[in-house]
């Protein structure tokens, strides 16, 4: 507690001393005030509205490991030049960020799938957003239940 | 950084390959703090590229979840035999390359 008081009493310090600093001191702020995930998704769509459906989120519902969780995204496409995947975003709901990844592809994919790694802080919900070429956006989402969480490996 | 890539080294035309491409890279979040409790920067592989034929037929953004030694699989056509690059960029500015060569029949 002491300690505490005595770091509110510098921060006031500080923030008269200079506009650099203040924004030094801002960033756990920024980190605090997360946008939700479905901030994270209207900024993907650019407005858009997102239909349930379409996408295959693969990741498992019960990891023990939250560093490294294996996600497939498969949607439902030909890939021809007249109908295809564009991108792909991944989601999640509690991390310290809602963005995971955003996938740009096209016709020559031939498949729309794609598979990576991801962290989650604690067991919580992913999703998957995918933009097709005539503009809509598809998702699916997935709860995962994280028995051990990332961002607490030993930094020894 | 130091990458490992998968990809057929033939294939026929139209073919649809599977690729997957690992780098070596730490992806520092930012949101730890070293022994001392001194936040320790952010430093990711933040973009990944793959050209062929010298194209751009597939990229990533990447953010702090995704999980150290960044592992991407995806698929492509095969049109023509030539070289499959891939790039990848980090916060720090350091970028590694790595290119294999396919024969299409």
């Amino acid at each position: 507690m002491t300690d505490r008081n005595a770091f509110a009493l510098g921060r006031r310090g500080v923030l008269a001393a200079g506009a650099a600093q203040i924004l030094v001191l801002a960033l756990p702020r920024v980190a605090l005030a997360r946008p939700t995930l479905e901030e994270a998704v209207r900024a993907f769509t650019g407005g858009t509205e997102v239909q349930a459906g379409g996408v295959r989120l693969d990741i498992p519902p019960l990891v023990e490991n939250g560093n490294a969780v294996g996600v497939t995204v498969a949607v439902d496409s030909p890939m021809t030049p007249d109908d295809h995947v564009r991108r792909i975003a991944l989601f999640n709901q509690s991390n310290p960020q809602p963005e995971v990844a955003v996938f740009r592809m096209g016709p020559r994919a031939g498949r729309a799938q794609v598979a990576t790694r991801i962290r989650l802080a604690t067991s919580q919900t992913v999703m998957a957003v995918a933009e097709l070429s005539d503009g809509s956006f598809w998702s699916s989402q997935a709860k995962v239940i994280v028995t051990l969480a990332a961002c607490i490996e030993d930094l020894s | 950084m130091r990458s490992l890539v998968n990809a057929p080294k033939t294939a026929r035309q139209g073919e649809i390959i599977e690729i997957k491409a690992m780098v070596a890279h730490p992806m520092e979040t930012g949101y730890r703090t070293d022994a001392k409790g001194a936040p320790i920067p952010r430093n990711i592989v933040n973009r990944f590229t793959c050209t062929y034929d010298g194209e751009e037929i597939f990229s990533a953004d990447f953010f702090p979840a995704i999980s150290a030694n960044p592992f991407l699989s995806f698929t492509t056509v095969a049109t023509a035999s030539g070289p499959i690059t891939f790039t990848w960029t980090a916060d720090d500015g350091a970028t590694q390359t790595a290119t294999v060569e396919i024969t299409v029949t």
